[in-house]
């Protein structure tokens, strides 16, 4: 079959399990008086529509902030803008201003899960499918697959079309950056990152090896040469998108500030809820929120982030090419989510997409997939009453990575990049063999996890510790992630260079 | 090399196809569901809490028992696990209950059903002859299992609309199979518990009775006793299956059971016009009487009133051509099967001329029939996909029908929730057909021509307006069954016209075997 028939196939059963998710419930239907995020982006659109643009990010008469006020950057607000034109020529009650609180009904659902889908087919689905074209190795059949496999990705699909948010706009736009830088089209790579981050303040994670790349590109062309006006072109191209996307808060440096404000909550603490980053499994042993204080926890976070992100970006630097760069994304990400303050507990989606889809082996990625899935989407999707597409996508998208590409068949020493460390190990340990102590600890990581969230939905928690399950889950995970963060940051500081064969497919 | 891994196990893709396209069904379990949903339960609950003998009695509901009595006694079988869901469903007075529980118990009970079809498609696939040395994608059993598994017809028929027919064609299939490795009897045994499950198939009974009176019982060998001896334990498999039933029964419950299963008192065509011979019928008759009045020929006044209002309600009157009788009906159907029950009566062919009648029979019944439903033609596209990855005709022929067919059965989804599903499932389905079978039978040119191609692609026009534009128009309130109208005309001709190929190439080949060879 022709490979144009089979990616499009890939595409359709994509969209089939993205509608076929739709069908189910949404975050907060049916709970006066906050609702939830399907409530926020409905609550967006009615704001963005009534109000003039002055009024969009401040607490007004009009526009209540602690009710689901806006705290994304300007592009989501046009985004939803946008929207709401729509939802107002189709049925004028959706938006209207303060009368459309709390506003469910079945063709309104519809709507919401109809915007999701179009955007995911105008950016998402497209940088997919031109990213494995370019940069998957393997026959097209392997490319295929892979492409099947990242359109699959349930935790994309069940945030955007289960919970309900837009998520496959931010991340569809740092793919095509990704795709830009890739193909050598920096200019176009930059602009579509700085969308991203103006979708998303989120996409900050990734900003400095997009940074690190490109300055490390324009160093290597010689500062004094061309390497300078590509550095001038790109930061221009930067400053005009942002000029652009900020527009109409530049009147006023009030405004742009309290946006900023509403992007950057300081004031909500070190961490929310259950997240599995060091802070929030360090005050299991130590209460850290109440024993420092708030400018030593942002200035403790701040440090350890950076420490984290420095060595990888620094290497990135030196040796600009797509390779490191996939593993500083990858890096930067965990270290942003694990160190830095107030993160929530979808951000690490953002880790784990660029963590499972990005080209690594195929084992860890699953490893990977499964303690972001377990941790983070599980009591959410409960509370949502997505246990049921939870269950069967999750289950559907490890069958069809395992079976597509034969993952565990893969897993030997040479795809994990471990040969150094067999160097170390082998004067000490000369019988240790690696990679069955990996297959075996995936398979622990597996049942441990299985009988955690069994337990976790169907067990009541002993009445002393009432968060027992959610803690130790998060715990689990934390130490997981731990143990990413250094594996990826060994592999990248210590990979002295990609094999010749993979050079020639990239 | 590494996609080899998965290819060279033989057993594994076959695994794979089945488990996503069962994770797949799975998630359509919130989808929208028919009244149908609604018969099911009522049938598990008037057989859980009711005597056998008053089975075909009980009429709290308006959805009675229809099916035959071993599709009773499996809703009886399934009431027992139901019980563990929820209770409630098995209560007879409970009408339309549909309570999350009991959404899941019946939507999973199609789905583990299916299991008998997966079973069924594999033993089809052991029965084809394989190509080797070709890459997965392009070999004969993988393209017949996805053509059957992922059937399209049948995700929305069974997983959103609501029935047992993946469990159903199960039955059938593993009966055509069983045939092709030349274990008549049980071949045989099966059909028959096939006709007690759904008694629709008494559609293509003839072609069994024929090929195996013809096959198994009058061979033409010398070993006449032998051939005495099978006819003998086929008819006591008969005799035996009536005494079954009349066991289960108290005497003098058959006419009962029998006004049941065939209720003549309907009209000739469903609400929804199959796209049969009756629609193309319907649609003279309607431009005749049109024209009549256009031209001054008829009086407006004498004219029956429905025909004219352009609904389409249960009793259509026919105001210039003649109204069809059920006999009529009959007597079409029985006319238009005979000459292929002749040709096998004389030249048998081998399973394969037993599928291509059996096929023939399923398609005539349907475009002749009694008031029809458009879901009957799976059970044509469905055997048929087994011819199609044998030759290059049969392909041509399946892609028009299925095409024309599967795009028959949109209507069934009306609701706009469904609507991206029901074109994301079919877009699926037609390209992996067109594209597998085109490289299939890549020797040789197109598979379609450029008339058939064009008519296969006027069915995206059609969708846009029927589905897309037309809602939009003031003509949707005067007259809101025009789409579906031209729904049923449009597939009408396409089926009318794989029908009518399907005949002639049973007629003209003469050995499908040698022109398999020359290709």
């Amino acid at each position: 079959m022709e490979n144009w028939s089979l990616f499009s196939l890939c595409v359709l059963l994509g969209l089939t399990s993205r509608w076929a998710v739709s069908f189910h419930s949404y975050s907060g239907a049916g709970k006066p008086p906050m609702f939830g995020d399907y409530e926020a982006q409905r609550h967006w659109q009615e704001v963005t529509y009534n109000l003039p643009v002055h009024e969009w990010y401040f607490n007004t008469t009009n526009n209540d902030l602690n009710y689901w006020g806006l705290d994304y950057p300007p592009l989501t607000a046009y985004h939803s803008l946008v929207c709401a034109y729509v939802a107002k020529l189709l049925n004028p009650e959706w938006v209207e201003l303060h009368a459309s609180r709390g506003y469910e009904s079945h063709s309104h659902k519809l709507f919401m899960r109809a915007t999701v889908l179009f955007t995911d087919i105008l950016i998402y689905i497209p940088a997919v499918l031109l990213y494995c074209f370019y940069f998957c190795d393997g026959s097209s059949k392997q490319k295929v697959a892979t492409a099947l496999c990242i359109l699959l990705y349930p935790g994309l699909i069940l945030i955007d079309y289960g919970h309900f948010q837009y998520n496959s706009v931010s991340l569809g736009l740092a793919l095509w950056g990704i795709l830009g830088l890739g193909l050598g089209w920096d200019l176009f790579g930059s602009l579509a990152f700085t969308l991203a981050l103006n979708y998303k303040q989120m996409e900050l994670y990734h900003s400095l090896p997009f940074f690190c790349y490109l300055l490390g590109k324009c160093i290597k062309q010689g500062l004094t040469r061309r390497g300078f006006f590509q550095l001038a072109k790109i930061s221009l191209t930067v400053l005009v998108t942002f000029a652009l996307c900020w527009m109409p808060f530049l009147s006023d440096p009030k405004q742009p500030l309290q946006v900023l404000h509403r992007l950057f909550p300081f004031g909500r603490g070190l961490f929310e809820d259950k997240v599995a980053n060091t802070w929030c499994s360090l005050n299991v042993l130590i209460k850290i929120k109440t024993l420092l204080s708030r400018e030593t926890q942002l200035f403790l976070s701040f440090a350890l982030t950076l420490l984290f992100i420095l060595p990888s970006s620094l290497k990135l630097l030196s040796k600009p090419n797509l390779w490191q760069f996939k593993l500083a994304l990858v890096n930067s990400s965990l270290a942003f989510f694990l160190f830095s303050f107030q993160v929530h507990e979808k951000s690490i989606l953002l880790a784990a997409f660029y963590c499972t889809h990005l080209g690594f082996c195929l084992f860890l990625r699953l490893m990977f997939f499964l303690f972001v899935f377990f941790h983070s989407m599980l009591p959410l999707l409960v509370k949502d009453g997505l246990l049921l597409p939870y269950v069967v996508t999750s289950l559907a998208f490890l069958f069809l990575s395992l079976y597509l590409l034969s993952a565990l068949e893969r897993s030997t020493e040479e795809e994990l990049r471990l040969g150094l460390y067999r160097k170390l190990t082998q004067r000490w340990l000369p019988k240790l063999n690696l990679s069955r102590i990996i297959k075996w600890k995936f398979w622990f990581s597996l049942v441990a996890m299985a009988v955690l969230s069994f337990t976790s939905v169907w067990l009541e928690p002993p009445a002393k510790f009432p968060d027992l399950f959610p803690v130790l889950v998060s715990i689990l995970s934390f130490l997981h992630f731990l143990g990413f963060i250094i594996y990826f940051n060994l592999v990248q500081l210590m990979e002295p260079q990609r094999k010749k064969s993979q050079k020639k497919t990239n | 090399t590494v996609m080899a891994a998965p290819v060279t196990n033989d057993q594994s893709w076959f695994f794979a196809l089945a488990l996503g396209v069962s994770f797949l069904k799975c998630l359509l379990i919130n989808a929208y569901h028919s009244t149908d949903f609604e018969v099911h339960r009522n049938w598990l609950a008037l057989t859980h809490s009711l005597p056998a003998a008053q089975w075909y009695y009980e009429a709290t509901s308006e959805w009675t028992l229809d099916y035959p009595p071993l599709f009773a006694w499996f809703e009886y079988g399934l009431s027992h696990i139901a019980r563990f869901f929820d209770k409630e469903m098995l209560v007879v007075q409970n009408l339309n209950y549909a309570s999350p529980a009991t959404i899941l118990f019946q939507r999973l009970s199609v789905i583990v059903a299916d299991v008998v079809f997966f079973y069924a498609v594999k033993e089809c696939c052991k029965s084809l002859r394989e190509d080797k040395g070709k890459d997965l994608l392009g070999k004969p059993s993988f393209i017949l299992t996805v053509l059957l598994l992922w059937n399209f017809g049948l995700l929305i028929v069974d997983h959103i609309h609501f029935q047992y027919n993946g469990f159903l064609f199960g039955v059938l299939l593993l009966s055509i199979a069983r045939h092709f490795q030349n274990r008549h009897f049980e071949g045989a045994l099966l059909f028959s518990i096939l006709l007690n499950l759904k008694h629709i198939y008494l559609y293509i009974a003839p072609a069994y009775g024929i090929y195996l009176l013809r096959c198994f019982c009058f061979t033409q060998s010398n070993d006449n006793i032998w051939s005495r001896y099978n006819y003998l334990k086929i008819w006591n498999l008969r005799r035996f299956i009536d005494k079954f039933y009349s066991s289960l029964f108290i005497k003098g419950q058959l006419p009962q059971v029998l006004s049941r299963l065939f209720p003549f008192k309907r009209g000739l065509c469903h609400a929804y016009w199959a796209p049969n011979i009756w629609a193309l019928y319907n649609i003279a008759d309607k431009a005749f009487s049109i024209l009549g009045v256009k031209f001054k020929l008829l009086d407006i006044n004498k004219l029956p009133k429905a025909s004219m209002t352009g609904g389409l309600v249960q009793e259509f009157q026919h105001s210039v051509l003649p109204s069809v009788s059920p006999l009529a009906t009959l007597v079409c159907t029985v006319l238009s099967i005979l000459p292929a029950l002749f040709r096998i009566w004389h030249r048998p062919n081998g399973a394969r001329g037993f599928l291509r009648c059996l096929v023939i029979c399923a398609l005539g019944s349907f475009m002749f029939g009694w008031h029809v439903h458009e879901k009957a033609i799976l059970m044509a596209i469905l055997p048929l996909s087994l011819l199609a990855v044998e030759s290059r005709e049969d392909a041509r022929i399946f892609l028009i029908l299925s095409i024309t067919g599967h795009y028959s059965l949109f209507p069934l989804l009306f609701t706009t929730q469904e609507l991206p599903i029901k074109i994301f499932l079919m877009l699926l389905f037609t390209i992996f057909s067109l594209t597998s079978l085109k490289t299939l039978f890549r020797k040789g040119g197109a598979l379609l021509n450029p008339l058939e191609a064009t008519y296969l692609l006027g069915l995206i026009p059609l969708e846009l307006i029927c589905e897309f534009v037309y809602p939009l128009t003031v003509w949707q309130k005067t007259f809101p069954f025009l789409p579906l109208m031209l729904t049923s005309v449009y597939c009408a001709l396409g089926v009318t016209y794989a029908f009518i190929r399907l005949y002639i190439s049973l007629l003209t080949c003469s050995d499908s075997t040698k022109k398999i060879k020359t290709q």
